[in-house]
């Protein structure tokens, strides 16, 4: 969670170039069929790293096998240089690994509250309050229903609330799995700025879009996956400019 | 009156057990989508471990304890053994295993113990009490102020507690519930501990009214079914009220029509609700899931 004005964070002085995650030619398959065919990718601490790529390209399964959340078949996941491939998922969110996943997936039946409660779940520290405060101030229009059960909020709330529980760990990285997929284009705009905004807060963060350009802005770097394969990256300003990411992704 | 106030308390006594079976089938039904057949042997073995460990010198409030315990502890392991194992099976699979535990705790238990029926004292003796015309035994006050006790602690649990909500929110979205660290083995783990702890109470609490014998279980098995059906199987306050409509309905038939069919009403409520209400009277918790 980021910091509140009021409170110091134990946060070290990191180099911008420290490598948080380092992905190496990762694999991953549903039954037969192969998701992942070797994916490389690497995340810097400060930095917001983008990945696009269209329907059924491997994006979701990529973020699935980050958190712990899908098998892998070969390869490397590395956390700050320690081997988390094996590791459970929540064994990966102590290590400060957050999720925001496709589809929101909040607890519909928990009120608002109890949803970024169990967000900072792995935390025994007592800033939990303070944070939740901060989150409300993020995201004040769940604080005026945070007694109301999560079901009940639109579309662009729930992605709020998704992103707000996600923030209640605490996370050194945060996976975006598609948060603007079905919003209207004010709230899509909405939520760029506020995942821009979580860079100035300390938050690492790699976006997974299929909304290439919008993704690519608010990015340093990026890359583009295509059938479970890396088919480009590099700086984000360079692939909006690059002929083939053009063509392909942002139908220019 | 006085007759119709005698179905009522002995459906009530009767129903609080069988709802305390409905929530054990619900609590575990909603943490791992299992339809946990052996939860009616929970109910023996709480009942059957009483009696022979204060059989062999214990204190009865020990012995309950101890029998609590041993049966939390069967429950864990048959989590860990029967279930965790076949991790990823499907749903017809994984009742199969239940059923197959069930018959295995049962074999055990008839060699553990024995084949007898056994009665354990009353807790405030048997001095039945007058009210309006009709009478109500101690015991049976026991049993349903212990279901009351029981639901108010579980209330308290999934509402105030973190690891109560965290089940919830393993039940309401296990992916979900991975991603923000729980760890949902667990969770499936605690809710089997928990059943299996509320079934032996109920049998303990109602052994002294029914007496017990290594295979009580089945039935009681079939009517928490039944209540939970009834209810809308994942509803914990439908279990609760599918297992006190049950009851009740036991009794006036019994008392009105015949004793001799007492067991065919759960039978017929099951089928009931399976071809005119799938969902259950409160609404089945599949509705929500995605
Ligand atoms: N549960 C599943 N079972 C079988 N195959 C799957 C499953 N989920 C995904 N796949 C397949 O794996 C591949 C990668 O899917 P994935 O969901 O990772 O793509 P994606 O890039 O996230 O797509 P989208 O942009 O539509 O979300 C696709 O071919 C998809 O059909
Ligand atoms: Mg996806």
């Amino acid at each position: 969670m980021p910091e509140t004005p009021t409170r110091e964070t134990p946060m070290p002085e990191t180099p911008m170039q420290e490598t948080l995650l380092e992905v190496a030619d990762l694999a991953s398959a549903y039954g037969r069929v192969k998701a992942l065919k070797g994916v490389s990718v690497t995340v810097n601490a400060g930095e917001i790293v983008s990945l696009v790529g269209g329907n059924g390209a491997g994006k979701t399964t990529l973020l699935r096998a980050i958190s712990g959340v899908q098998p892998v078949i070969g390869g490397s996941v590395r956390f700050l240089g320690e081997d988390v491939t094996r590791l459970a998922p929540h064994a990966r969110v102590d290590r400060g690994i957050a999720q925001v996943p496709e589809g929101r997936q909040i607890f519909a039946p928990l009120s608002i509250e109890d949803n970024l409660r169990l967000g900072a779940y792995r935390r025994r520290d007592d800033a939990i309050a303070a944070d939740m405060e901060a989150v409300y101030e993020l995201f004040p229009m769940l604080k005026a229903r945070r007694a109301t059960p999560a079901g009940g909020l639109s579309g662009g709330q729930q992605q709020m609330l998704a992103m707000g529980r996600a923030l209640m760990s605490r996370p050194k990285l945060l996976l975006l799995d598609e948060p603007s997929m079905g919003l209207a284009p004010i709230l899509v705009d909405q939520i760029f700025e506020i995942i821009a905004s979580l860079k100035q807060r300390g938050v690492t963060v790699f976006l997974v879009e299929q909304n290439a350009a919008a993704a690519l802005s608010i990015a340093d770097r990026g890359y583009v996956i295509e059938t479970g394969k890396i088919a480009h990256e590099g700086e984000a300003a360079s692939l909006l400019a690059d002929d083939r990411v053009r063509a392909a992704y942002l139908g220019i | 009156m006085a007759e119709l106030l005698q179905f009522i308390f002995s459906g009530l006594t009767v129903g609080a057990v069988y709802a305390l079976v409905a929530l054990g089938f619900t609590i575990i039904y909603n943490a791992s989508d299992v339809v946990n057949f052996a939860q009616g042997e929970f109910v023996m073995l709480g009942g059957m471990a009483t009696v022979f460990l204060a059989a062999a010198g214990l204190p009865l409030p020990l012995a309950a304890i101890a029998a609590v315990v041993i049966t939390v502890a069967v429950g864990l392991g048959l989590y860990l053994f029967a279930i965790k194992p076949a991790r990823g099976a499907s749903a017809v699979t994984l009742i199969i295993i239940t059923i197959g535990a069930s018959i295995a705790l049962r074999g055990a238990a008839q060699i553990v113990f024995d084949k007898q029926f056994h009665r354990l004292p009353s807790f405030s003796g048997d001095d039945p009490i007058h009210i309006l015309g009709a009478t109500i035994l101690p015991q049976s006050l026991w049993v349903i102020g212990g279901a009351g006790v029981i639901l108010a602690a579980l209330w308290w649990f999934f509402r105030v507690t973190l690891t109560g909500k965290a089940v919830l929110a393993t039940a309401a979205n296990r992916l979900a519930a991975s991603l923000v660290g729980i760890d949902t083995r667990f969770v499936v783990g605690l809710s089997f501990a928990l059943s299996a702890g509320i079934g032996a109470i109920a049998g303990i609490l109602v052994a002294p009214i029914t007496l017990t014998s290594y295979e009580v279980g089945t039935m009681l098995a079939l009517k928490g079914f039944a209540a939970a059906m009834l209810g809308g199987m994942g509803n914990p306050i439908g279990a609760v009220a599918g297992g006190l409509l049950i009851g009740l309905l036991e009794a006036f038939g019994a008392g009105y029509l015949s004793s001799t069919y007492k067991d065919a009403f759960a039978f017929v409520v099951i089928l009931l609700v399976l071809f005119v209400m799938p969902g259950g009277l409160f609404g089945a918790r599949s509705v929500e899931r995605v």
